[in-house]
Protein backbone atom coordinates (compact mmCIF):
# COMPACT_ATOMS: atom_id res chain seq x y z
CA UNK A 1 0.00 0.00 0.00
CA UNK A 2 2.03 3.61 -1.05
CA UNK A 3 1.65 6.14 1.27
CA UNK A 4 -0.88 8.81 -0.37
CA UNK A 5 -1.17 12.59 0.31
CA UNK A 6 -4.86 13.22 1.09
CA UNK A 7 -4.88 15.31 -2.07
CA UNK A 8 -4.48 11.92 -3.86
CA UNK A 9 -6.00 9.50 -1.81
CA UNK A 10 -9.59 12.25 -2.96
CA UNK A 11 -8.76 12.17 -6.19
CA UNK A 12 -8.15 8.51 -6.84
CA UNK A 13 -11.67 7.71 -4.95
CA UNK A 14 -13.55 10.30 -6.54
CA UNK A 15 -12.29 8.83 -9.88
CA UNK A 16 -12.82 5.17 -8.60
CA UNK A 17 -16.25 6.55 -7.90
CA UNK A 18 -17.24 7.76 -11.65
CA UNK A 19 -16.64 4.42 -12.88
CA UNK A 20 -20.00 3.00 -13.95
CA UNK A 21 -21.06 -0.44 -11.46
CA UNK A 22 -20.16 -3.74 -12.36
CA UNK A 23 -22.88 -5.36 -14.40
CA UNK A 24 -24.72 -7.72 -12.68
CA UNK A 25 -25.67 -9.91 -15.59
CA UNK A 26 -21.83 -10.39 -16.27
CA UNK A 27 -21.21 -11.45 -12.86
CA UNK A 28 -24.41 -13.54 -12.82
CA UNK A 29 -23.38 -15.01 -16.14
CA UNK A 30 -20.02 -16.04 -15.09
CA UNK A 31 -21.10 -17.41 -12.01
CA UNK A 32 -23.84 -19.34 -13.64
CA UNK A 33 -21.03 -21.10 -16.60
CA UNK A 34 -19.27 -22.35 -14.00
CA UNK A 35 -22.00 -25.27 -13.41
CA UNK A 36 -22.37 -27.52 -16.30
CA UNK A 37 -26.11 -28.21 -15.35
CA UNK A 38 -27.32 -24.58 -15.35
CA UNK A 39 -30.94 -24.62 -16.02
CA UNK A 40 -31.43 -23.05 -19.71
CA UNK A 41 -34.54 -20.82 -18.75
CA UNK A 42 -32.46 -19.24 -15.78
CA UNK A 43 -29.44 -18.48 -18.12
CA UNK A 44 -31.78 -17.03 -20.94
CA UNK A 45 -33.42 -14.83 -18.35
CA UNK A 46 -29.91 -13.76 -17.14
CA UNK A 47 -28.87 -12.18 -20.84
CA UNK A 48 -32.79 -11.42 -21.84
CA UNK A 49 -32.28 -8.63 -19.51
CA UNK A 50 -28.95 -7.25 -20.95
CA UNK A 51 -30.32 -5.87 -23.90
CA UNK A 52 -26.23 -4.97 -25.14
CA UNK A 53 -25.17 -8.93 -24.44
CA UNK A 54 -28.77 -9.91 -26.34
CA UNK A 55 -27.29 -7.69 -29.13
CA UNK A 56 -24.29 -8.49 -29.71
CA UNK A 57 -25.35 -12.30 -29.88
CA UNK A 58 -28.26 -11.71 -31.90
CA UNK A 59 -25.53 -9.78 -33.90
CA UNK A 60 -22.96 -12.72 -34.42
CA UNK A 61 -25.68 -15.35 -34.78
CA UNK A 62 -27.09 -13.47 -37.73
CA UNK A 63 -24.42 -12.60 -39.14
CA UNK A 64 -23.06 -15.48 -40.35
CA UNK A 65 -22.61 -19.19 -41.14
CA UNK A 66 -25.72 -21.13 -40.91
CA UNK A 67 -27.70 -19.23 -43.47
CA UNK A 68 -30.52 -19.99 -40.98
CA UNK A 69 -33.96 -19.45 -42.60
CA UNK A 70 -35.56 -17.01 -40.22
CA UNK A 71 -33.52 -13.82 -38.59
CA UNK A 72 -33.10 -15.14 -35.01
CA UNK A 73 -34.92 -12.63 -32.84
CA UNK A 74 -34.64 -13.66 -29.41
CA UNK A 75 -32.34 -15.23 -27.24
CA UNK A 76 -34.77 -18.21 -26.38
CA UNK A 77 -34.94 -18.30 -30.12
CA UNK A 78 -31.23 -18.70 -30.68
CA UNK A 79 -31.13 -21.36 -28.13
CA UNK A 80 -33.78 -23.40 -30.19
CA UNK A 81 -31.69 -23.01 -33.50
CA UNK A 82 -28.14 -22.94 -31.84
CA UNK A 83 -28.20 -25.28 -28.52
CA UNK A 84 -27.37 -24.00 -25.19
CA UNK A 85 -23.85 -24.31 -25.04
CA UNK A 86 -22.88 -22.21 -28.16
CA UNK A 87 -25.11 -19.67 -26.48
CA UNK A 88 -23.36 -20.21 -23.25
CA UNK A 89 -20.27 -19.90 -25.14
CA UNK A 90 -21.65 -16.77 -26.92
CA UNK A 91 -22.71 -14.87 -23.51
CA UNK A 92 -19.32 -16.18 -21.75
CA UNK A 93 -17.65 -14.26 -24.80
CA UNK A 94 -19.85 -11.14 -24.82
CA UNK A 95 -19.51 -10.43 -20.97
CA UNK A 96 -16.07 -10.76 -20.87
CA UNK A 97 -15.95 -8.61 -23.61
CA UNK A 98 -18.90 -5.59 -22.32
CA UNK A 99 -17.29 -5.16 -19.33
CA UNK A 100 -14.02 -3.12 -20.96
CA UNK A 101 -14.86 0.09 -22.22
CA UNK A 102 -13.42 1.61 -25.43
CA UNK A 103 -11.18 4.26 -24.86
CA UNK A 104 -7.91 5.25 -27.20
CA UNK A 105 -4.53 7.50 -26.49
CA UNK A 106 -1.56 7.80 -28.66
CA UNK A 107 0.12 5.70 -26.35
CA UNK A 108 -3.10 3.39 -25.78
CA UNK A 109 -4.90 0.78 -28.11
CA UNK A 110 -8.10 0.16 -26.72
CA UNK A 111 -8.36 -3.18 -29.08
CA UNK A 112 -5.18 -4.36 -28.24
CA UNK A 113 -6.27 -3.69 -24.38
CA UNK A 114 -9.20 -6.00 -24.96
CA UNK A 115 -6.96 -8.98 -27.08
CA UNK A 116 -4.29 -8.55 -23.91
CA UNK A 117 -6.92 -8.59 -21.16
CA UNK A 118 -8.59 -11.76 -22.88
CA UNK A 119 -5.52 -13.42 -23.57
CA UNK A 120 -4.38 -12.94 -20.08
CA UNK A 121 -7.91 -14.27 -18.79
CA UNK A 122 -7.42 -17.22 -21.07
CA UNK A 123 -3.59 -18.31 -20.40
CA UNK A 124 -4.50 -17.75 -16.40
CA UNK A 125 -7.46 -19.94 -16.72
CA UNK A 126 -5.20 -22.40 -18.70
CA UNK A 127 -2.40 -22.28 -16.17
CA UNK A 128 -4.88 -23.22 -13.07
CA UNK A 129 -6.06 -25.89 -14.68
CA UNK A 130 -2.28 -27.23 -15.08
CA UNK A 131 -0.91 -25.85 -11.99
CA UNK A 132 -3.27 -24.81 -9.13
CA UNK A 133 -6.09 -26.84 -9.64
CA UNK A 134 -7.04 -27.99 -6.27
CA UNK A 135 -6.29 -24.62 -4.94
CA UNK A 136 -7.84 -21.83 -7.17
CA UNK A 137 -11.20 -21.98 -9.35
CA UNK A 138 -9.88 -21.68 -13.32
CA UNK A 139 -12.89 -19.32 -13.49
CA UNK A 140 -12.08 -16.29 -11.05
CA UNK A 141 -8.94 -16.83 -12.57
CA UNK A 142 -10.08 -16.05 -15.97
CA UNK A 143 -11.75 -12.64 -14.14
CA UNK A 144 -8.70 -12.16 -12.35
CA UNK A 145 -6.16 -11.80 -15.66
CA UNK A 146 -9.40 -10.37 -17.54
CA UNK A 147 -9.69 -7.49 -14.85
CA UNK A 148 -6.07 -7.07 -13.65
CA UNK A 149 -5.46 -3.95 -15.37
CA UNK A 150 -8.88 -1.86 -15.24
CA UNK A 151 -6.74 0.83 -13.14
CA UNK A 152 -5.46 1.83 -16.48
CA UNK A 153 -9.08 2.18 -17.50
CA UNK A 154 -9.81 4.04 -14.57
CA UNK A 155 -6.81 6.47 -15.25
CA UNK A 156 -7.60 6.92 -18.79
CA UNK A 157 -11.16 8.00 -17.62
CA UNK A 158 -10.62 10.15 -15.08
CA UNK A 159 -6.61 11.67 -15.36
CA UNK A 160 -5.88 11.00 -19.10
CA UNK A 161 -3.70 13.92 -19.42
CA UNK A 162 -1.03 12.16 -16.60
CA UNK A 163 -1.59 8.55 -17.63
CA UNK A 164 -0.58 10.04 -21.36
CA UNK A 165 2.51 11.00 -19.49
CA UNK A 166 2.89 7.92 -17.79
CA UNK A 167 2.68 6.08 -21.03
CA UNK A 168 4.68 7.94 -23.04
CA UNK A 169 7.49 7.98 -20.52
CA UNK A 170 6.93 3.81 -20.41
CA UNK A 171 6.97 3.98 -24.37
CA UNK A 172 10.44 6.48 -24.28
CA UNK A 173 12.17 4.68 -21.53
CA UNK A 174 11.31 0.95 -21.80
CA UNK A 175 10.91 1.66 -18.22
CA UNK A 176 7.55 -0.38 -16.46
CA UNK A 177 4.32 1.56 -17.08
CA UNK A 178 3.47 0.47 -13.16
CA UNK A 179 6.39 2.62 -12.18
CA UNK A 180 5.78 5.56 -14.52
CA UNK A 181 2.47 5.29 -13.41
CA UNK A 182 4.03 5.67 -9.34
CA UNK A 183 6.08 8.76 -10.75
CA UNK A 184 3.56 10.83 -12.88
CA UNK A 185 0.18 10.25 -10.72
CA UNK A 186 1.57 8.88 -7.71
CA UNK A 187 -0.11 5.44 -7.45
CA UNK A 188 -0.17 2.40 -10.10
CA UNK A 189 -3.09 0.58 -12.41
CA UNK A 190 -2.70 -2.21 -10.10
CA UNK A 191 -3.79 0.05 -6.79
CA UNK A 192 -6.60 1.76 -8.42
CA UNK A 193 -7.52 -1.52 -10.08
CA UNK A 194 -8.01 -3.10 -6.61
CA UNK A 195 -9.99 -0.05 -5.40
CA UNK A 196 -12.05 -0.41 -8.02
CA UNK A 197 -12.60 -4.10 -7.31
CA UNK A 198 -13.30 -3.31 -3.82
CA UNK A 199 -15.78 -1.03 -5.06
CA UNK A 200 -17.38 -4.02 -7.00
CA UNK A 201 -17.49 -6.04 -3.86
CA UNK A 202 -15.15 -8.75 -6.04
CA UNK A 203 -13.79 -11.54 -3.28
CA UNK A 204 -11.02 -10.12 -1.12
CA UNK A 205 -8.81 -12.87 -2.66
CA UNK A 206 -9.35 -10.97 -6.28
CA UNK A 207 -9.14 -7.32 -5.13
CA UNK A 208 -5.47 -8.66 -3.56
CA UNK A 209 -4.52 -10.26 -6.70
CA UNK A 210 -5.19 -7.03 -8.91
CA UNK A 211 -3.03 -5.05 -6.25
CA UNK A 212 -0.59 -7.21 -5.77
CA UNK A 213 0.06 -8.42 -9.90
CA UNK A 214 3.42 -6.47 -10.51
CA UNK A 215 4.51 -6.39 -6.20
CA UNK A 216 7.68 -8.14 -6.17
CA UNK A 217 8.09 -9.26 -2.60
CA UNK A 218 4.46 -10.79 -2.42
CA UNK A 219 4.29 -13.95 -1.16
CA UNK A 220 3.05 -17.58 -3.72
CA UNK A 221 -0.70 -17.87 -4.08
CA UNK A 222 -2.07 -20.02 -6.77
CA UNK A 223 -4.09 -17.59 -8.29
CA UNK A 224 -1.71 -14.23 -8.15
CA UNK A 225 0.95 -16.85 -9.29
CA UNK A 226 -1.25 -17.92 -12.69
CA UNK A 227 -2.04 -14.28 -13.32
CA UNK A 228 1.68 -13.05 -13.31
CA UNK A 229 2.68 -15.91 -15.04
CA UNK A 230 0.10 -15.52 -17.83
CA UNK A 231 0.78 -11.78 -17.92
CA UNK A 232 4.44 -12.15 -18.83
CA UNK A 233 3.63 -14.52 -21.09
CA UNK A 234 1.10 -12.43 -23.06
CA UNK A 235 3.78 -9.50 -22.74
CA UNK A 236 6.70 -11.19 -24.38
CA UNK A 237 4.77 -13.04 -26.94
CA UNK A 238 2.66 -9.34 -27.82
CA UNK A 239 -0.08 -11.11 -27.41
CA UNK A 240 -2.18 -7.84 -27.65
CA UNK A 241 -0.55 -4.80 -25.86
CA UNK A 242 -1.60 -2.73 -22.55
CA UNK A 243 0.32 0.43 -22.87
CA UNK A 244 3.45 -1.59 -20.94
CA UNK A 245 6.54 -1.95 -23.35
CA UNK A 246 8.47 -3.62 -20.40
CA UNK A 247 9.75 -6.99 -21.26
CA UNK A 248 10.95 -9.16 -18.01
CA UNK A 249 13.05 -11.93 -20.04
CA UNK A 250 12.41 -14.08 -16.93
CA UNK A 251 9.62 -13.58 -13.78
CA UNK A 252 12.05 -12.30 -11.42
CA UNK A 253 10.89 -15.82 -8.75
CA UNK A 254 9.25 -17.87 -10.35
CA UNK A 255 6.62 -19.71 -8.23
CA UNK A 256 7.63 -23.11 -7.04
CA UNK A 257 4.62 -24.22 -8.45
CA UNK A 258 5.77 -24.12 -11.93
CA UNK A 259 9.04 -25.73 -10.91
CA UNK A 260 10.47 -25.14 -14.50
CA UNK A 261 11.49 -22.04 -16.51
CA UNK A 262 8.79 -19.99 -18.33
CA UNK A 263 9.75 -21.27 -21.78
CA UNK A 264 9.12 -24.74 -20.42
CA UNK A 265 5.70 -23.73 -18.66
CA UNK A 266 4.74 -22.33 -22.07
CA UNK A 267 6.12 -25.38 -24.10
CA UNK A 268 3.93 -27.89 -21.51
CA UNK A 269 0.56 -25.32 -22.49
CA UNK A 270 1.09 -26.62 -25.82
CA UNK A 271 -0.24 -24.25 -29.10
CA UNK A 272 -0.93 -20.77 -27.34
CA UNK A 273 -2.47 -19.80 -30.86
CA UNK A 274 -5.50 -22.08 -30.61
CA UNK A 275 -6.12 -20.49 -27.16
CA UNK A 276 -5.45 -16.82 -28.39
CA UNK A 277 -7.83 -17.32 -31.61
CA UNK A 278 -10.36 -17.71 -29.15
CA UNK A 279 -9.42 -14.31 -27.31
CA UNK A 280 -9.08 -12.37 -30.93
CA UNK A 281 -12.81 -14.16 -31.73
CA UNK A 282 -14.27 -12.62 -28.24
CA UNK A 283 -12.49 -9.26 -28.66
CA UNK A 284 -13.91 -8.66 -31.66
CA UNK A 285 -17.42 -9.47 -30.48
CA UNK A 286 -16.36 -6.82 -27.85
CA UNK A 287 -16.21 -3.86 -30.46
CA UNK A 288 -18.15 -1.51 -31.97
CA UNK A 289 -20.58 -1.51 -28.78
CA UNK A 290 -18.94 1.10 -26.86
CA UNK A 291 -19.12 -1.07 -24.16
CA UNK B 1 -27.49 -46.61 -52.51
CA UNK B 2 -26.83 -49.29 -50.34
CA UNK B 3 -25.86 -48.31 -46.47
CA UNK B 4 -23.38 -50.14 -44.22
CA UNK B 5 -23.39 -49.52 -40.68
CA UNK B 6 -19.62 -49.84 -39.53
CA UNK B 7 -20.14 -48.26 -36.35
CA UNK B 8 -22.90 -47.83 -33.98
CA UNK B 9 -22.20 -47.74 -30.37
CA UNK B 10 -22.48 -44.06 -28.63
CA UNK B 11 -20.43 -42.11 -26.72
CA UNK B 12 -17.13 -44.44 -26.09
CA UNK B 13 -16.07 -47.74 -27.61
CA UNK B 14 -17.45 -50.57 -25.98
CA UNK B 15 -15.96 -53.66 -27.08
CA UNK B 16 -16.36 -56.96 -25.36
CA UNK B 17 -18.46 -59.84 -24.77
CA UNK B 18 -21.57 -58.02 -23.57
CA UNK B 19 -21.10 -56.61 -27.11
CA UNK B 20 -20.46 -58.79 -29.69
CA UNK B 21 -23.60 -58.92 -31.70
CA UNK B 22 -24.18 -55.34 -32.17
CA UNK B 23 -20.36 -54.38 -32.01
CA UNK B 24 -18.40 -51.62 -29.94
CA UNK B 25 -17.27 -49.36 -32.56
CA UNK B 26 -18.48 -45.70 -32.47
CA UNK B 27 -20.86 -44.02 -35.47
CA UNK B 28 -19.72 -44.57 -38.93
CA UNK B 29 -21.90 -45.08 -42.02
CA UNK B 30 -21.07 -45.64 -45.27
CA UNK B 31 -22.68 -44.75 -48.13
CA UNK B 32 -22.62 -45.87 -51.71
CA UNK B 33 -24.21 -43.82 -54.47
CA UNK B 34 -25.72 -45.69 -57.45
CA UNK B 35 -22.28 -44.78 -59.83
CA UNK B 36 -20.35 -46.12 -56.63
CA UNK B 37 -19.31 -42.70 -55.05
CA UNK B 38 -18.44 -43.05 -51.42
CA UNK B 39 -19.45 -41.06 -48.49
CA UNK B 40 -18.86 -41.89 -45.06
CA UNK B 41 -21.28 -40.06 -42.30
CA UNK B 42 -19.26 -39.49 -39.29
CA UNK B 43 -15.49 -40.79 -38.06
CA UNK B 44 -15.94 -42.98 -35.00
CA UNK B 45 -13.76 -45.83 -34.60
CA UNK B 46 -15.84 -47.73 -36.92
CA UNK B 47 -14.15 -45.82 -39.90
CA UNK B 48 -10.97 -48.01 -39.46
CA UNK B 49 -12.74 -51.34 -40.09
CA UNK B 50 -14.37 -49.46 -43.29
CA UNK B 51 -10.71 -47.81 -44.27
CA UNK B 52 -9.19 -51.29 -44.00
CA UNK B 53 -11.78 -52.37 -46.85
CA UNK B 54 -10.95 -49.76 -49.18
CA UNK B 55 -6.95 -50.94 -49.08
CA UNK B 56 -7.97 -53.40 -51.92
CA UNK B 57 -9.44 -50.84 -53.92
CA UNK B 58 -7.13 -48.01 -54.30
CA UNK B 59 -7.24 -44.70 -54.76
CA UNK B 60 -9.85 -44.36 -52.89
CA UNK B 61 -12.00 -40.89 -53.19
CA UNK B 62 -13.82 -40.66 -50.17
CA UNK B 63 -16.46 -37.69 -48.71
CA UNK B 64 -16.47 -37.86 -44.98
CA UNK B 65 -19.40 -35.85 -43.58
CA UNK B 66 -18.80 -34.76 -39.87
CA UNK B 67 -22.37 -34.70 -37.82
CA UNK B 68 -20.57 -32.87 -35.30
CA UNK B 69 -16.68 -32.81 -33.37
CA UNK B 70 -17.35 -34.84 -30.13
CA UNK B 71 -15.12 -37.45 -29.84
CA UNK B 72 -17.20 -40.36 -30.78
CA UNK B 73 -17.68 -39.05 -34.27
CA UNK B 74 -14.42 -37.91 -34.75
CA UNK B 75 -11.93 -40.27 -33.34
CA UNK B 76 -11.30 -42.84 -35.77
CA UNK B 77 -10.81 -40.04 -38.66
CA UNK B 78 -6.80 -39.96 -37.98
CA UNK B 79 -6.72 -43.85 -38.50
CA UNK B 80 -8.95 -43.76 -41.40
CA UNK B 81 -5.85 -45.20 -43.24
CA UNK B 82 -6.41 -43.51 -47.09
CA UNK B 83 -5.78 -40.32 -45.26
CA UNK B 84 -2.13 -41.32 -45.07
CA UNK B 85 -1.58 -43.15 -48.66
CA UNK B 86 -0.40 -40.79 -51.41
CA UNK B 87 -3.06 -40.62 -54.55
CA UNK B 88 -5.89 -40.62 -52.41
CA UNK B 89 -8.50 -38.03 -52.15
CA UNK B 90 -10.30 -37.40 -48.60
CA UNK B 91 -12.77 -34.46 -48.23
CA UNK B 92 -13.87 -33.70 -45.14
CA UNK B 93 -16.98 -31.51 -44.72
CA UNK B 94 -19.08 -30.31 -41.64
CA UNK B 95 -19.83 -27.56 -39.92
CA UNK B 96 -18.73 -23.77 -39.19
CA UNK B 97 -18.02 -23.16 -35.26
CA UNK B 98 -19.06 -19.81 -34.15
CA UNK B 99 -17.16 -20.31 -30.96
CA UNK B 100 -13.73 -21.11 -32.55
CA UNK B 101 -14.54 -19.58 -35.27
CA UNK B 102 -13.02 -21.78 -37.84
CA UNK B 103 -14.45 -24.30 -39.87
CA UNK B 104 -13.97 -27.77 -40.45
CA UNK B 105 -10.38 -27.78 -40.80
CA UNK B 106 -10.65 -27.20 -36.76
CA UNK B 107 -11.57 -30.90 -36.08
CA UNK B 108 -8.14 -32.08 -38.15
CA UNK B 109 -5.79 -29.26 -36.61
CA UNK B 110 -6.96 -30.28 -32.83
CA UNK B 111 -6.70 -33.96 -32.97
CA UNK B 112 -3.52 -34.26 -35.43
CA UNK B 113 -0.55 -32.36 -32.56
CA UNK B 114 2.08 -34.26 -31.40
CA UNK B 115 0.60 -34.30 -27.94
CA UNK B 116 -1.81 -37.04 -29.64
CA UNK B 117 -1.08 -38.72 -32.29
CA UNK B 118 2.66 -39.07 -34.13
CA UNK B 119 1.41 -37.13 -37.36
CA UNK B 120 0.90 -33.82 -37.73
CA UNK B 121 -1.92 -32.32 -40.22
CA UNK B 122 1.12 -31.00 -42.94
CA UNK B 123 2.03 -34.79 -43.00
CA UNK B 124 -0.72 -36.44 -44.55
CA UNK B 125 -0.25 -38.04 -47.84
CA UNK B 126 -3.34 -37.86 -49.24
CA UNK B 127 -5.22 -34.65 -51.27
CA UNK B 128 -7.44 -33.69 -48.07
CA UNK B 129 -10.20 -30.86 -48.79
CA UNK B 130 -12.28 -29.19 -45.79
CA UNK B 131 -15.52 -28.21 -47.02
CA UNK B 132 -17.22 -25.68 -44.58
CA UNK B 133 -21.40 -26.60 -45.29
CA UNK B 134 -24.40 -24.45 -45.28
CA UNK B 135 -27.75 -25.24 -43.49
CA UNK B 136 -29.83 -26.56 -46.45
CA UNK B 137 -27.43 -26.11 -48.94
CA UNK B 138 -26.96 -29.71 -50.96
CA UNK B 139 -23.71 -30.61 -51.89
CA UNK B 140 -23.52 -32.73 -55.29
CA UNK B 141 -21.24 -36.03 -54.45
CA UNK B 142 -21.07 -37.83 -58.14
CA UNK B 143 -25.00 -38.99 -58.75
CA UNK B 144 -26.14 -38.17 -55.23
CA UNK B 145 -26.74 -34.98 -52.69
CA UNK B 146 -26.21 -34.46 -49.58
CA UNK B 147 -27.75 -31.75 -47.19
CA UNK B 148 -26.61 -30.75 -44.21
CA UNK B 149 -29.63 -30.03 -41.72
CA UNK B 150 -29.33 -28.69 -38.23
CA UNK B 151 -30.42 -30.82 -35.24
CA UNK B 152 -30.47 -30.23 -31.20
CA UNK B 153 -27.23 -31.20 -29.83
CA UNK B 154 -24.76 -29.09 -26.76
CA UNK B 155 -22.59 -28.34 -29.97
CA UNK B 156 -23.57 -27.51 -33.27
CA UNK B 157 -24.60 -30.75 -35.28
CA UNK B 158 -25.78 -31.74 -38.72
CA UNK B 159 -27.86 -34.41 -39.81
CA UNK B 160 -27.73 -35.57 -43.49
CA UNK B 161 -30.29 -36.57 -45.61
CA UNK B 162 -28.75 -37.99 -48.91
CA UNK B 163 -30.75 -38.79 -52.22
CA UNK B 164 -29.75 -40.46 -55.68
CA UNK B 165 -31.66 -41.63 -58.20
CA UNK B 166 -35.05 -41.35 -56.34
CA UNK B 167 -33.71 -42.91 -52.58
CA UNK B 168 -33.66 -41.17 -50.06
CA UNK B 169 -32.10 -41.66 -46.43
CA UNK B 170 -31.57 -39.36 -43.31
CA UNK B 171 -29.53 -39.89 -40.60
CA UNK B 172 -30.05 -37.63 -37.61
CA UNK B 173 -26.55 -37.47 -35.69
CA UNK B 174 -26.60 -36.74 -32.27
CA UNK B 175 -30.14 -35.18 -31.53
CA UNK B 176 -32.17 -34.99 -28.83
CA UNK B 177 -36.01 -33.48 -29.38
CA UNK B 178 -36.38 -30.20 -28.63
CA UNK B 179 -38.08 -29.44 -25.25
CA UNK B 180 -39.90 -26.77 -23.75
CA UNK B 181 -37.09 -25.17 -20.91
CA UNK B 182 -40.36 -23.49 -19.03
CA UNK B 183 -42.53 -24.90 -17.34
CA UNK B 184 -46.39 -24.78 -18.39
CA UNK B 185 -47.36 -22.29 -15.77
CA UNK B 186 -44.74 -19.73 -16.63
CA UNK B 187 -44.77 -16.87 -19.01
CA UNK B 188 -42.25 -18.10 -21.63
CA UNK B 189 -44.06 -20.98 -21.98
CA UNK B 190 -46.33 -20.44 -24.63
CA UNK B 191 -43.84 -18.46 -26.90
CA UNK B 192 -41.23 -21.17 -26.34
CA UNK B 193 -43.30 -24.08 -27.36
CA UNK B 194 -44.64 -22.47 -31.19
CA UNK B 195 -40.80 -22.11 -31.56
CA UNK B 196 -40.12 -25.59 -30.83
CA UNK B 197 -43.14 -26.48 -32.74
CA UNK B 198 -41.81 -24.63 -35.64
CA UNK B 199 -38.20 -26.14 -35.38
CA UNK B 200 -40.11 -29.71 -35.69
CA UNK B 201 -42.31 -28.85 -38.12
CA UNK B 202 -39.12 -27.58 -40.59
CA UNK B 203 -37.13 -30.75 -39.41
CA UNK B 204 -39.28 -32.86 -40.60
CA UNK B 205 -40.35 -30.89 -43.61
CA UNK B 206 -36.42 -31.19 -44.47
CA UNK B 207 -36.10 -35.37 -43.71
CA UNK B 208 -39.32 -35.89 -45.89
CA UNK B 209 -40.39 -39.47 -46.21
CA UNK B 210 -37.40 -41.29 -46.97
CA UNK B 211 -36.75 -44.90 -47.78
CA UNK B 212 -34.07 -45.08 -44.89
CA UNK B 213 -34.10 -42.79 -41.64
CA UNK B 214 -31.38 -43.82 -38.99
CA UNK B 215 -31.58 -42.45 -35.66
CA UNK B 216 -29.98 -41.31 -32.42
CA UNK B 217 -31.93 -43.70 -30.08
CA UNK B 218 -29.28 -43.70 -26.89
CA UNK B 219 -31.91 -44.50 -24.15
CA UNK B 220 -35.32 -45.58 -23.05
CA UNK B 221 -38.13 -43.61 -22.15
CA UNK B 222 -37.54 -44.87 -18.50
CA UNK B 223 -33.74 -43.72 -18.51
CA UNK B 224 -34.59 -40.41 -20.32
CA UNK B 225 -35.45 -38.15 -17.38
CA UNK B 226 -31.84 -38.55 -15.93
CA UNK B 227 -30.47 -37.67 -19.57
CA UNK B 228 -32.33 -34.52 -20.57
CA UNK B 229 -30.36 -32.00 -21.78
CA UNK B 230 -27.37 -34.26 -23.10
CA UNK B 231 -28.37 -33.64 -26.65
CA UNK B 232 -30.02 -37.85 -27.11
CA UNK B 233 -32.74 -39.52 -27.99
CA UNK B 234 -34.77 -42.35 -27.26
CA UNK B 235 -36.33 -45.47 -28.82
CA UNK B 236 -39.94 -43.79 -28.58
CA UNK B 237 -38.69 -40.39 -30.15
CA UNK B 238 -37.30 -42.51 -32.72
CA UNK B 239 -40.25 -43.67 -33.51
CA UNK B 240 -42.12 -41.22 -33.18
CA UNK B 241 -40.27 -39.43 -35.87
CA UNK B 242 -40.39 -42.24 -38.17
CA UNK B 243 -44.66 -41.75 -37.69
CA UNK B 244 -44.63 -37.93 -38.26
CA UNK B 245 -41.88 -38.30 -41.69
CA UNK B 246 -43.43 -41.19 -43.15
CA UNK B 247 -40.26 -43.49 -43.10
CA UNK B 248 -40.14 -46.76 -45.21
CA UNK B 249 -37.95 -47.89 -42.70
CA UNK B 250 -36.68 -46.87 -38.80
CA UNK B 251 -32.50 -47.77 -38.41
CA UNK B 252 -32.18 -47.13 -34.16
CA UNK B 253 -28.12 -46.48 -33.69
CA UNK B 254 -25.86 -44.52 -31.07
CA UNK B 255 -26.52 -47.60 -28.49
CA UNK B 256 -25.97 -46.84 -25.21
CA UNK B 257 -22.29 -48.14 -24.36
CA UNK B 258 -22.94 -49.59 -21.01
CA UNK B 259 -25.73 -51.93 -22.68
CA UNK B 260 -25.45 -55.32 -23.43
CA UNK B 261 -26.70 -56.98 -26.67
CA UNK B 262 -29.19 -58.95 -24.51
CA UNK B 263 -30.47 -55.67 -22.72
CA UNK B 264 -30.70 -53.47 -25.97
CA UNK B 265 -32.91 -56.26 -27.56
CA UNK B 266 -35.01 -56.22 -24.64
CA UNK B 267 -35.33 -52.85 -24.39
CA UNK B 268 -36.05 -52.40 -28.06
CA UNK B 269 -38.63 -54.74 -27.94
CA UNK B 270 -40.05 -53.23 -24.61
CA UNK B 271 -40.63 -49.78 -26.66
CA UNK B 272 -42.13 -51.25 -29.93
CA UNK B 273 -44.76 -52.53 -27.92
CA UNK B 274 -45.70 -48.91 -26.55
CA UNK B 275 -45.97 -48.09 -30.47
CA UNK B 276 -45.21 -49.03 -33.54
CA UNK B 277 -45.05 -47.06 -37.13
CA UNK B 278 -47.49 -48.46 -40.03
CA UNK B 279 -45.49 -49.49 -43.24
CA UNK B 280 -42.63 -48.94 -41.27
CA UNK B 281 -39.37 -51.18 -40.99
CA UNK B 282 -37.81 -51.02 -37.37
CA UNK B 283 -34.70 -52.69 -36.54
CA UNK B 284 -31.72 -51.97 -34.55
CA UNK B 285 -28.51 -51.24 -36.09
CA UNK B 286 -25.64 -53.36 -35.97
CA UNK B 287 -21.94 -53.55 -37.48
CA UNK B 288 -21.88 -55.19 -40.47
CA UNK B 289 -25.88 -54.77 -41.30
CA UNK B 290 -25.68 -53.56 -45.30
CA UNK B 291 -29.45 -52.29 -46.30
CA UNK B 292 -29.92 -51.76 -50.36
CA UNK B 293 -32.44 -48.91 -51.37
Amino acid sequence: MPQLSPELERRLTAAVDRMPAFPKSVQTILTMTRDSNCLPKQLVGVIEKDPVMTLRILRVINSAYYALPNKIGSVGQAVVYLGLNTIKNLALACAAAGVLPRFHTDFFDSQQYLLHSLSVASLARLLCEKHARSEADPGDCYVAGLLHDFGKVVFAHTMAAEFTLALGIAAQKGKPLHLAEQEVIGADHAFVGALLAQKWQFSEALVACIRDHHAADVAPQAMLDCLRMADAICRQRGFGAAGNPWREEELAELPARFATATEAVVADLGDLNKHLAEAQTFAQIGVGEGG
Amino acid sequence: MKVKMWGVRGSIPSPGPRTVRYGGNTTCIEVRSDADHLIILDAGTGIFPLAQSLLARLPVEANIFITHTHWDHIQGLPFFVPLHIPGNIVRIHGAFDLITQQGVEHVMNVQLQYSYFPIREAELKANVEYLTLTVGKPVRVGDATVTPILMNHPVINFGYRIECNGKSLFFTGDHEPWRNIYAPEESGWAEYQAMIEQRQAELEAAIGPVDLLIVDSAYTAAEYPKKIGWGHGTFDTGLELARRTGARRLLCTHHEPTRSDDELERVFAEALTRQTVAGCEVMLAYEGLEITL
